[in-house]
Parts: structure tokens; C-alpha cells; sequence
């Protein structure tokens, strides 16, 4: 009897008479791979892997403090009316900012709605934003989408955000794809990776399956990078699974995985660079990252956590030893590169910055009706031209009716 | 050889039939015994809809008629194509479940031994996995064909179709990022004994949300150009569906040349000034059967047989002009008639030209029912219904 028969489904299976159960209560957790210590001290340098100037580590730090204030504004800002809808990014500062750091400028990303530290970093300005969450007339979006859905494939790399979760996922299986084929067909460009965002709760979702096991068969550069910050809305992460986090999953696939600490930016960047270096080896292979952290948030401006958690639970995460803005400010400040004056400056500078473009981005005029019709199809079809030209009989006919001088061109613009 | 072999198996069937109507022995003995005239097979071999010799291939527009040509199925129509698309442009890939091998019913045979692994590859089976992956590397620029392997396993896939790949461009806005070039081939309808899984036609619920062109060719030189036209010139994202039963069923001479048939223009297969009838896919064999009776047996009755080919975004144009023509429409589909494209049809006609209409338009199609194994003969509309209906709509 040979000791491993060979069955297709598990090639290399040995053979054994003893019945041992995989038990995963008792195997033991996934570690979570940091680099800064409890007191914020990096205490093996040798982790850093190559000196990342200081300019470099300000400028995350910078964007951390511009995600951070800028969300506090925008939530207050839809409290006040002035935006439909918001959704804060608090506690995930360093995952979005130290990720999308490591990444290359014209890497292709997808990601969920909670990723503007990743936008900012890659690019995007305070208008940018500012456009989008208006709905005005410089969103490329065309103000189609809701707030924090942005737009920003030309400037930034990054698909277009929808809010159905994890059909990102399998969009950057098949963009990874592509661009594994691009660097067999160009052997002398610089080779790409796909990088997909997603939170713990859209993991469960089957396109998080779809995608790993269509990614790992193919062998496709992606990166998915799991930002598993404890909740799904209201249900706690305890509800979401049973397993050990998303990580465990990875090796369901036959993916490499690490799980990281999330509020420790040098870990979360380290970690996509090795992951990048990693997947554009042997011509491509999938990777899969947790970054661990807590979403000090709301779920979005329509919701409110106290009905679901406790305020202690948020503080503790809020608090300086453990959010991750305030962990590398005291990086920062312990190595000399800042001090309370230079932050308590620069938060008053990216304040007065926000809530004048803001301001600016408000005065301007909202899209062309046109937008109504154009882009579900390259070119209009017949029936939406006559769609459009009844809609404009009905609104030319009752002009009290309607109020569009809002909209670039008024009802002209239709 | 197909036709000698249909041939056999149609004389078989009839006697089988004849045998059947004599089974109750304590049936008096009819003076003439009733024969089927409408419910037969249909003739394939003699059908006007398939082109028997190259001489007819002029007659239908967009066909190449001057070069060679190949008798083909519909299945290998469908393989032509996609080799000449593979072949035309390295940005084509073709995947899905069992590809690789040659699918389930041939339409990628040779495919992979020809243009390699890296193009042509077998996928996980997950239709949301492969109608995402092929989004994603259509975003990126490549033509990706993908294989559903029955339309009826289309629906896991239904959220990336409808929220994303329907929506894709409109939420990029003016990034310009689009999917034109993904294809979504999906084989559909009835096949005599599919049952409930392997028989669906489920265009209608691809067109409610705007954003793909839904194809359905009634035959291999129209698959060939309509699938050529969705792969290599169309801008926007296409389902393209295969009626399975013409796989083999259907054969006919097709241009061997690369050709493409517009997308989104209907077709007036056989001209008629009396009642319009609009279909796609199998059910054109059925109404064709049925003019044909019932234009013997009411001499001087012509009726117009209009092919959609693309159900979404459709011909209006020809459909409305044609029954203002003739002032009576019926439309015939597979699927069931409840919500179907028939209802759409249906209230764009009767609106763009009430006034001219003799008759009601009346919908032929699908029992509101699912496609039992021992009852496909009686959900699926067939010659009779449709007969019937020209003549209660010409005498309405």
C-alpha cells in the first residue's frame, strides 16, 4: 500500500491511521507583525528595511492629520446639512496612509469607501474630495455616486468606489491579471500589482472566495488587503466569523499571508512593500494582508454606535497610547522631527484648508442634466435621447416646477 | 452528414408519432386518422432562416456573399469567431469552466492549443469569481470573453453584472474607464430535456438594468458576425446568448471571411403587409413553421418576420415602423411571458402607433411556470400557439 496514493484533490496527502482532527480552537493565533513597540519605539531598526527619510515619514504623518481632520469636519458638516452622507476613517489612519505609501504610483487599486487616507496619499487634493462630496461640477463622477464614492482612476489610480462590498475584490483578480500579461508583453516597463481594499465584514461576502481562488489558480500580482477594524456596521467581528480573522482564509487558498498591526504605520508599510516585492515574483502570485485596527467611527453619518458598543471600548482605541496618528506623532516627536507648536500649527492649518475648500467647493454649480443620461452606454441610444428630449419638454413646460440653475447650463444643460 | 442523419431521425419520429395516435384501442376507429401538421419538428434542413447553399447568403444584409464559405453549426460559428477574434487582437481572452478542454458544448475547441494557456484557461467554478476577474481585467484594456456554462448559472454572477459591470462606466464618469470588450457567452433555452436548470432564456432581467447589449443570434453566420461586432467594435460590455438547442441543430454555410453585424439593429428576415411578428433566437424557427401554414391555408395573408438579434438596447426604429405598416404585432419569446420582452415590445408599440393598430399585440411566449422536465413541449410556445395567434390576430 503506497504511504500517499495521490488523489487529485490532494496530491501529496500522506496516508494515516491516526484520526487527527484539525482543531482551530486549539491551534494557536495568527500573530500580529508589528515594528513599533507599546511605547511607540522601534526597538530593531534592522526592521525598517531601508532608511525612509524623515521628509517621507512627515508627509504620512501630514496625511494622516489631513484624513483625521478632515473627517471630523465633513462629519460635522453633514450633521449641519451641508452633505447627504459621510463616513469617518478614524483609527485607520496608518493602514490606508503607511499601505498606499509602499505601493507604486500607476499600481491599480480597488477598494471599499473607508480608504481616503489611500486617495490623499496617491494624490488627491482636499478639492478633489471636496468635489465629490458636493456633487459638483468638477466630481468626475459627474455627482452620480453618494459622498466618499470618489472618482479617481485618472488621478489616483483607484477605481471608481461602489458601495456593494467585496465586488471590488475579484476586479482586482482580473486587473492583476491583465497586468501579469502586460509584463510578459513588456519585459522592459517596470512591472504592476493590483491592490484591492476591503473590511473584515465584506470577507464574508462570495466574491472574497471568487476572488482568492480565481487569483491563486492564475497566479495574478494582486494584493488584498484586508482592514479588519472590528466591525461590520454594528455586528462585532465575533459575529462576522468563527475562524481566526480573514488571515486563516489565506492559506485556504494556497496564498502567502501576514497579519499586521494596523495602528503602527512602519508595520503596515513594510509589510505591502515585502507583499508587493512578493507578488511580482515568478511572474506573479496573490498576497494577502490583515491589518488589524478598530474603528473608532461610526459606521457613517447614519449611524450611531453607542447603540452597539460601549464608549469606553471607542475611547480605549482613541486614546494616545493606541491610535495610530498618535503613536507615530510620538515617533516623530521622540526622534526631534516635531514638536506640539509644529502640530498644533499644522491641525490649524489643514482645518482652515478643509473648510475653505469646502466653502469654494459648495459655491460652485452641480453637473450638466446631461449627466441624467450619458455613460450608461459610450453613446446615447435612441431611446434614452428620446427620454432625454421628453424630460426636457416636461421641464421647459412647467419651469416652476423645476429648479435647476443649480446645474451647469440650467435646464439647457439637459 | 448532419442534414442525412436529421433526416433519418425525422422519418423515425413521424413514425413514432403516427404509432402514438392509434395507442387506445377502444378508440373508434377515426374515418381519417388526425395527423400533426403544426407540432412537428422543425425542418432544419429546408428551414428559410438557415442559408442551405451559398447562393442565399446575399440575401441577408451584412453577409459577406463573394468569398468562401463552410457549412457550420452553431457551435462552430461561435468557435470561428472566437478564433478570429483570439487571432485579431492579443488583448482577447477567453475563460470561464472548462474551457480549456473545449466547454461543455465545443464552442471553445482547439482554442487553447492554438493561443496558449495564458489567453485561453480554465477558471474556479464561480461565475461571481469569472464575471469579476473579467471586469477587472477589462478596466485594464483586454478583451475578455467569458463562458458561462448554462445561462441558468448566471446568477451569482447577477450583482457584478447589474452593479457593477452595468454601472461601471456611468460611475467612472469622466474618467472615461469602460468594459467594451467584455463579452458574457452564456448558452439558454430549451433543449427537449433541460428541465428546470438547463433550459432559462433570462434576457429580460439583463435589460432592465441599462448598461450591457443582451445578442441573441438565430443562427451560425449571425452568431458569427454579431459575436465579432461584441468582441472587437463594441464600446460597451455585451451578454451574448446562445440558443443550445441550435448548437447542433442549426447548420448552414457561413463566410469563412472575418465579418461583423451591427449590434442594437433588428432585421427583417421575410417581408409580409398584413401582421408583424417579432422574435429572437429558437422561437424564429417555430414562427417561421407557422407563417408558412398559415399563409397556406389564408392565400393572399403575408406576415412580416422581424429577427430583434439585440434585445437591449433594440431596434425601435424598424420594429415600430413595421407594425405601423402592417397594424398588427405579435411577439414570440421563450421565456415566460410575465414581465418578459414581450411586455416591453408590447407597450412601445401599442404607444408609438395606437391608432394604427387592427388588433391588440399579442405576446406568445412562455407559461407563467417553471420549464418542467415532462411538460418543456407544452411551456415553451410552439408552432401551434403561434399559428393560432396570427390567425386570431388577423381576424380580430
Amino acid at each position: 500500500m503506497p504511504s500517499s496514493p495521490r488523489f487529485p484533490g490532494a496530491i501529496n496527502s500522506p496516508l494515516t491511521t491516526k484520526m487527527d482532527w484539525i482543531v482551530p480552537s486549539l491551534m494557536p493565533p495568527i500573530p500580529t507583525y508589528r515594528i513599533l513597540n507599546s511605547d511607540n519605539v522601534i526597538e530593531d531598526e534592522s526592521r525598517l528595511s531601508a532608511e525612509i527619510p524623515t521628509e517621507e515619514i512627515l508627509k504620512w504623518y501630514h496625511n494622516m492629520l489631513t484624513v483625521n481632520i478632515m473627517d471630523g469636519i465633513m462629519f460635522d458638516a453633514q450633521r449641519h446639512g451641508r452633505l447627504s452622507f459621510y463616513m469617518v476613517s478614524a483609527g485607520e489612519e496608518a493602514v490606508m496612509v503607511g499601505s498606499a505609501a509602499a505601493l507604486a504610483a500607476d499600481d491599480v487599486i480597488t477598494c471599499q469607501y473607508r480608504e481616503h487616507g489611500v486617495f490623499l496619499q496617491r494624490g488627491f487634493e482636499l478639492k478633489d474630495f471636496m468635489s465629490q462630496l458636493t456633487s459638483n461640477c468638477n466630481d468626475p463622477g459627474k455627482g452620480r455616486n453618494m459622498p466618499v464614492h470618489y472618482s479617481g482612476r485618472k488621478k489616483v489610480g483607484v477605481h471608481a468606489v461602489a458601495s456593494t462590498l467585496g465586488t471590488q475584490i475579484p476586479h482586482a483578480t482580473g486587473a492583476a491579471y491583465a497586468l501579469k500579461m502586460e509584463a510578459l508583453e513588456n519585459p522592459s516597463a517596470e512591472p504592476r500589482v493590483a491592490a484591492c481594499y476591503f473590511g473584515e465584514g465584506a470577507a464574508s461576502e462570495g466574491d472574497f472566495h471568487g476572488a482568492l481562488n480565481v487569483a491563486a489558480t492564475q497566479q495574478c500580482p494582486v494584493l488584498f488587503l484586508c482592514r479588519n477594524n472590528g466591525f461590520a456596521i454594528s455586528t462585532p467581528s465575533s459575529q462576522q466569523y468563527r475562524g481566526d480573522g480573514i488571515a486563516s482564509r489565506g492559506a485556504g487558498y494556497g496564498i502567502e499571508t501576514l497579519r499586521v498591526d494596523g495602528t503602527d504605520i512602519f508595520a503596515v508599510y513594510e509589510a505591502t512593500k515585502e507583499a508587493r516585492r512578493m507578488a511580482l515574483e515568478h511572474g506573479g502570485r496573490p498576497i494577502l494582508l490583515e491589518f488589524m485596527a478598530y474603528r473608532i467611527s461610526h459606521h457613517s453619518t447614519s449611524d450611531d454606535s453607542s447603540a452597539y458598543r460601549s464608549r469606553e471600548d471607542a475611547a480605549h482605541w482613541k486614546s494616545p497610547e493606541r491610535n495610530p496618528v498618535s503613536r507615530l506623532r510620538h515617533w516623530l516627536e521622540s526622534k526631534g522631527a516635531w514638536d506640539a507648536d509644529r502640530d498644533r500649527e499644522a491641525r490649524a492649518q489643514i482645518r482652515k484648508d478643509v473648510i475653505r475648500e469646502l466653502t469654494d467647493a459648495e459655491k460652485e454649480k452641480k453637473p450638466a442634466l446631461r449627466a441624467i443620461f450619458s455613460d450608461v452606454y459610450a453613446d446615447l441610444t435612441e431611446e434614452a435621447e428620446a427620454q432625454r428630449q421628453e424630460l426636457k419638454r416636461i421641464m421647459l413646460k412647467y419651469p416652476a416646477e423645476y429648479d435647476c440653475d443649480q446645474n451647469v447650463d440650467g435646464v439647457q444643460g439637459l | 452528414m448532419a442534414n442525412r442523419f436529421h433526416r433519418l431521425t425525422l422519418a423515425r419520429h413521424r413514425r413514432l408519432l403516427d404509432s402514438h395516435t392509434r395507442y387506445y384501442a377502444s378508440q373508434a376507429a377515426l374515418a381519417s386518422t388526425p395527423v400533426r401538421r403544426l407540432n412537428v419538428p422543425i425542418e432544419f434542413g429546408s428551414t428559410p432562416l438557415l442559408h442551405h447553399t451559398a447562393k442565399t447568403l446575399s440575401k441577408t444584409p451584412g453577409l459577406p456573399s463573394s468569398g468562401a464559405s463552410s457549412r457550420l453549426n452553431l457551435f462552430q460559428a461561435v468557435n470561428a469567431a472566437l478564433r478570429t477574434a483570439l487571432a485579431a487582437s492579443d488583448r482577447v481572452l477567453c475563460f470561464g469552466e472548462d474551457v480549456a478542454f473545449g466547454g461543455v458544448f465545443r464552442c471553445t475547441a482547439g482554442l487553447q492549443d492554438e493561443f496558449g494557456k495564458l489567453r485561453v484557461f480554465n477558471t474556479p467554478l464561480t461565475e461571481q469569481g469569472i464575471v469579476g476577474a473579467a471586469i477587472g481585467a477589462a478596466a485594464e484594456g483586454r478583451k475578455p470573453v467569458v463562458e458561462i456554462q448554462f445561462a441558468d448559472y448566471v446568477f451569482p454572477a447577477f450583482d457584478q453584472i447589474v452593479n457593477e459591470a452595468a454601472k461601471f462606466r456611468y460611475r467612472e464618469g469622466e474618467t472615461g474607464a469602460n468594459l467594451g470588450g467584455l463579452v458574457i457567452r452564456m448558452p439558454c433555452g430549451g433543449v427537449g430535456h433541460g428541465a428546470l436548470y438547463h433550459t432559462q432564456s433570462p434576457e429580460a432581467l439583463f435589460c432592465h438594468v441599462p448598461g450591457f447589449r443582451v445578442v441573441m443570434p438565430r443562427s451560425p453566420s449571425q452568431a458569427k458576425g454579431l459575436l465579432l461586432s461584441a468582441i472587437l467594435e463594441s464600446k460597451d460590455p455585451v451578454i451574448f446568448m446562445e440558443p443550445k438547442i441550435l448548437y447542433r441543430a442549426a447548420v448552414e454555410e457561413v463566410p469563412d471571411e472575418a465579418y461583423t453585424l451591427p449590434l442594437s439593429k433588428a432585421e427583417v428576415i421575410k417581408t409580409g403587409a398584413d401582421l408583424t411578428i417579432i422574435s429572437y433566437g429558437r422561437p424564429l424557427y417555430m414562427c417561421a413553421a407557422a407563417i408558412e401554414a398559415a399563409e397556406k391555408d389564408r392565400p393572399g395573408l403575408s406576415v412580416e418576420l422581424v429577427d430583434l438579434r439585440t434585445i437591449y438596447p433594440w431596434d425601435r426604429q424598424t420594429v415600430i415602423e413595421s407594425v405601423v405598416k402592417t397594424g398588427r404585432a405579435i411577439v414570440v419569446h421563450e421565456s415566460m411571458v410575465n414581465f418578459g420582452v414581450g411586455a416591453e415590445i408590447a407597450a412601445t408599440v401599442q404607444e408609438a402607433g395606437f391608432l394604427r393598430l387592427k388588433a391588440p399585440v399579442k405576446r406568445i411566449a412562455g407559461l407563467t411556470t417553471h420549464t418542467g422536465l415532462a411538460y418543456e413541449k407544452y411551456v415553451l410556445p410552439d408552432v401551434a400557439r403561434i399559428y393560432d395567434g396570427i390567425l386570431a390576430t388577423v381576424d380580430y
